[in-house]
């Protein structure tokens, strides 16, 4: 008798592992729903970790306002679906109390301005935990991250003071007024996920699948043509056969050429990809170490 | 982005089926500044195609304005910006490939002295550790060190990649000369699978093709081995080990007496049927059921996270564990350990602190320091012991409640467990439990 799991058996395990240490660990613990396919995965893994009990904790949408109509269908379904409870901090209130000053210009993003309104948010709630749906093999910066990963109590990250974490045992003690970011999707790659969903039979938005959309070059990257990204007079709108490989915020997500219709379709153009799926995040290009000063300063 | 339209020859027969027959297999390198960790790493992603074409294109811009002449593959495995300011790497970053056979973890640690506690915390999950040495330095220090922490930590399988060998004109004398060395020196480790490879990192040469240059290397491909080595029987399936992790209690209409309990198993199978005993209460019980998500299981074993319903309502809570009548782990309040020290100040003789053991928690105050240990040579230094950050020793531990544990040796969930500081609330030992 040979007892062996696959690669996508043995990662569920171990995120459920992490998921149910976060609700015997923490207090007041939350899923920060992006909408994009990591959080919609982290969503199905807690049902799984405890069924037949509800997921025991709310989702916090940190919502920058500039969202595809889509992500805002997807996820009052799931919420529906699922029976569990939703909280959304709102960017655009942060604006309208003074909170953050909204950037100028053709570039303009609320992608810095979300880490303010999730700080609020976090305040709000008094959550002790924020899950989230970051990979390790994402990014640069993310490699070195923990499962579990405290913060203090501005909600900074420290990259040269992270505790140790050894074998399965995850040390999530604090002090008043810290908190701790929690991914229990860490050691998945972009294809382990989509291999995932696919053997699972995950429903997932639509605009992971190819579609007509009319979209325009902008620095090599393909943004949707939207009332949120003012354009140059030189960028002229096209209509192309496209798909996304990230969701997040409309100003700041690229899309990709691709016919790929279906999950199977997908895992293929991901197997053959020569790109990163952050490679059309604009969010990253801006310099080389930009997505690790975001997380110091408290960006999931 | 146009770029979804180039493919990768190599994976246009990518069988969207295959995954579901890939294992996981994680691995630990650790070597000494310089002896070609990263070129070595850059080079397994590169030729496994696991680099894309983004990344490339950044640490091609990135040599290019260091002044270097060629693309440094070594770029590939830097982490933070302070870190690529000083050029080192001084924390543990874990990397992700996978070939049509398996799905790889590197957990990728510097190898200084100073950084030992980072080398424990790759070792503690891997099932392989690759140790580089450099052809023509021979074994130094550094490579018993990290042979003896992956000997320390259980890693099951060494893959020891003497490199460079282009420097030393391929020659299989110079090979031979260190394998005998380090043959007898490994006698000494508890880790018996180990493999030798002569390899060049920055020509390519043995790590995933054969050798041009070493035709008299009889020995398999760096590859070949991470793909095929066997891991299936590394994980024990014979002691069957449950700790309880937390109650599942729906209090819903439909589901009104439920009552599971869900964990990760951490040794041995669990099936329907079962007569388990609840530890450390001594209560019996039958398994009723073994279930995920609502799914029942005909059985299930370690690492599967699973929810156990029992025949009888007995109180049963976070850090109990169920075990098999005729197969129970040790009890105790006494504990001896080895353990790698994490924390600032030195571990305190009657020192208190926080101990974490499978889902259990409880304070454990430090009875007796009983010796460090030379982590380059086990000598073992017994007069006035003090263990500081990085050090490695033996310690007795005497806890508020009962443990129930394995040794480290034959189980290294039930047989590990860390120390945490009172206050800072700090991780700061690694222990392992001895017989
Ligand atoms: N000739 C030769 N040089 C190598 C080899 N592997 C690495 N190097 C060089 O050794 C130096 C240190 O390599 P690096 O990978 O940065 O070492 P690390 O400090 O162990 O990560 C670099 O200049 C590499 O180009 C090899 O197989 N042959």
């Amino acid at each position: 008798m040979s007892y062996t799991l696959n690669h996508l058996k043995t990662l569920e395990a171990e995120s459920i592992f992490v998921l149910r240490e976060v609700a015997a660990q923490f207090q007041n613990p939350a899923i920060l729903f992006s909408g994009g396919k990591d959080s919609i995965l982290v969503t199905y893994l807690a049902k799984k970790a405890f069924y037949p009990a509800p997921i025991p904790f709310p989702l916090v949408h940190i919502d920058t306002g500039h969202n595809f109509e889509e992500t805002i269908t997807y996820r009052d379904n799931l919420v529906k679906k699922l029976n569990v409870k939703l909280i959304v901090g709102s960017v655009q209130e942060s604006i309208d109390t003074g909170r953050v000053a909204e950037e100028k210009g053709y570039s303009a993003s609320r992608i810095r301005l979300q880490t303010t309104t999730l700080l609020d948010t976090i305040e709000k709630y008094k959550f002790d935990c924020c899950m989230g749906g970051a990979r390790r093999d994402e990014e640069k910066a993310r490699a070195k991250e923990r499962f579990f990963s405290h913060r203090d109590e501005f909600g900074q990250w420290d990259p040269k003071n992270q505790r140790p974490e050894l074998w399965n045992l995850f040390n999530g003690k604090m002090q008043v007024g810290e908190n701790f970011r929690v991914f229990p999707i860490s050691n998945w790659t972009e294809l382990d996920v989509w291999q995932y969903l696919a053997m699972e039979g995950i429903e997932m938005p639509s605009l992971y699948f190819s579609h007509k959309r009319r979209v325009f070059d902008r620095d090599g990257t393909l943004l949707a043509e939207s009332p949120y990204i003012p354009m140059k007079p030189t960028e002229v709108v096209e209509e192309m056969v496209v798909r996304f490989r990230t969701i997040g915020d409309i100003t700041s997500t690229g899309a990709t050429l691709s016919t790929a219709a279906t999950l199977d379709d997908i895992i293929q153009e991901v197997a053959s990809s020569r790109t990163t799926e952050r490679g059309g995040r604009a969010d990253d290009k801006r310099s080389e170490s930009s997505m690790e000063d975001r997380k110091k300063e408290g960006y999931f | 982005m146009t770029t979804s339209e180039i493919r990768n020859p190599q994976s246009e027969i990518f069988d969207s089926n295959s995954y579901l027959n890939m294992e996981l297999l994680r691995f630990t390198t650790a070597g000494s500044v310089d002896d070609g960790k990263s070129t070595l790493i850059g080079r397994l992603l590169y030729d496994s195609k696991s680099i894309f074409e983004d990344q490339y294109e950044n640490i091609k811009a990135t040599s290019e304005r260091r002044g270097e002449s060629t693309v440094n593959l070594a770029l590939f495995t830097d982490g933070l910006k302070a870190e690529r300011e000083q050029g080192i790497t001084i924390d543990v970053a874990y990397r992700y490939f996978s070939t049509p056979k398996r799905k790889f973890i590197i957990a990728d640690t510097p190898g200084h002295i100073q950084y030992t506690r980072n080398m424990v915390t790759g070792a503690s999950t891997a099932n392989l550790a690759i140790i580089l040495v450099d052809a023509r330095q021979g074994i130094v220090e550094q490579t018993r060190r990290h042979s003896i922490i992956a000997s320390l930590l259980g890693i099951p399988h060494i893959a020891v990649c003497i490199n460079k060998m282009d420097l030393v004109n391929h020659e299989e004398a110079v090979f031979n000369n260190i394998v005998a060395e380090y043959r007898e020196f490994a006698t000494r480790l508890k880790t018996k699978d180990i493999h030798f490879i002569p390899i060049s990192a920055l020509n390519g040469d043995n790590v995933v093709h054969r050798s041009e240059n070493m035709k008299w290397c009889e020995g398999v491909t760096l590859m070949y081995l991470l793909e095929n080595i066997h891991i299936a029987s590394d994980i024990n399936h014979i002691d069957m080990r449950f700790p309880v992790q937390y109650v599942v209690r729906p209090y819903s209409d439909e589901f009104h007496d439920y009552r599971g309990y869900a964990g990760r198993i951490s040794s041995g199978v669990i099936r329907k049927g079962d007569k388990v005993i609840v530890l450390p209460s001594g209560f019996t019980s039958t398994v009723k059921s073994v279930e995920l998500d609502g799914k029942e299981l005909k059985e299930a074993f370690a690492p599967l996270s699973v929810t156990v319903q029992l025949e009888d309502d007995i109180d049963i809570s976070r850090g109990d564990m169920l075990v098999r009548e005729g197969n129970v782990p040790k009890q105790s309040q006494d504990i001896e350990a080895m353990v790698c020290w994490m924390g600032e100040k030195p571990i305190q003789l009657n020192g208190k602190y926080f101990l974490k053991h499978t889902s259990k928690e409880v304070r454990a105050v430090v009875k007796e320091i009983k010796y460090k240990m030379d982590i380059n040579s086990l000598h073992r230094i017994t007069e006035n012991p003090s263990i500081g950050m990085n050090d490695v020793g033996r310690i007795s531990l005497r806890t508020t409640a009962p443990l129930c544990f394995d040794a480290y040796t034959k189980n290294r969930d039930t047989g590990s467990f860390i120390l945490i500081e009172e206050g800072s609330n700090v991780t700061v030992g690694a222990c392992m439990i001895i017989d």
